[in-house]
């Protein structure tokens, strides 16, 4: 993947697949630290303990139209090969949390890329789920919460064009405020 | 800087305009694959293109989603088309640009765009 937000996009699809009602996202970069951790949770319906055994190797998918699943082994390399590391823990009937941290200025680390595309795509497409993304540089952020949103919104559908629009913006704006960007 | 007061604005405005859409419509369904082979090989900005342009032309008789991965992963980004009482149309190694192109020619005018296609593309080698 050429950006970390791609990534973000693929594994993100895992808890939409997994029937998901809410996704938390969280992308909090810390220069003092020199890290950047990228989380992932859903409220999905989990991984059985023999699917998170096999879920970092590429050679096992659930799928049945190709024989390999690169979704997770892919943004695991690109945490290790930054200097970082990878966790994901997932319980049944409970969901799945993905926990990648990388080297922040580490010569390997995958830029972070158009992340509010990312997220601007995983909302506007997937409008019976709710997203709570955040985005925290150095103690400045700020949060989408969808529900939020939604409350406002008394049924204007998020998808709607002028509502799109406006969640591109947010987001493109609030980052824009902090002006850190990774 | 964004206020929710503007997302009120938008609702009220969107509150008044009623019964814009027709669910009992016959819709043309554009699908693009966003599994890791799509994503890896340029999918978002394909299916963003498909999505800003459909609502910009106000072409409601179009819905735009997304798929998995249906197993031609090299040929990725992959777009089906279908139509009612049409065959399917699989377009491959798409970008954004040929998504414009698509939503002129295909979804406009009704002329599939033969070059994109994956009969295009010599699959059984």
């Amino acid at each position: 993947m050429e950006e970390l937000s791609l990534n973000v996009l693929d594994v993100a699809q895992n808890g939409i697949a997994a029937a998901a009602t809410l996704m938390e996202i969280s992308v909090t970069a810390d220069s003092g630290e020199d890290s950047l951790v990228i989380e992932i949770k859903d409220n999905g319906r989990g991984m059985t303990p023999e699917q998170l055994e096999s879920v970092e190797d590429p050679f096992f998918t659930t799928r049945t139209t190709r024989p390999v699943g690169l979704g997770v082994p892919l943004f695991k390399m690109a945490a290790e090969q930054s200097g970082g590391r990878f966790e994901i823990v997932s319980k049944q009937g409970t969901g799945t949390a993905v926990r990648a941290e990388f080297g922040l200025t580490h010569i390997d680390r995958v830029p972070l890329g158009d992340i509010n595309s990312t997220i601007h795509t995983l909302v506007t497409f997937n409008p019976g789920i709710d997203f709570v993304y955040s985005y925290t540089a150095d103690g400045a952020g700020f949060t989408l919460d969808t529900r939020e949103f939604k409350e406002i919104l008394e049924g204007v559908p998020l998808d709607n064009p002028e509502v799109s629009a406006y969640i591109k913006e947010y987001l493109i704006e609030n980052m824009k405020e902090i002006g850190f960007e990774v | 800087m964004k206020t929710l007061a503007e997302l009120q604005a938008i609702r009220d405005k969107m509150q008044t305009q009623v019964g814009l859409r027709q669910d009992g419509e016959a819709k043309t369904r554009v699908v693009v694959g966003m599994a890791t082979c799509g994503i890896a090989a340029g999918a978002r900005p394909v299916l963003n293109a498909f999505a800003e342009l459909v609502q910009q032309k106000g072409m409601t008789n179009v819905m735009v989603t997304q798929t998995g991965c249906i197993g031609l992963c090299q040929y990725e980004p992959i777009v089906e088309i279908t139509a009612p009482g049409q065959d399917k149309v699989t377009y491959v190694k798409m970008d954004a640009d040929k998504a414009r192109e698509v939503v002129e020619q295909h979804l406009k005018r009704g002329v599939v765009i033969g070059k994109y296609t994956v009969n295009a593309e010599d699959v059984a080698k």
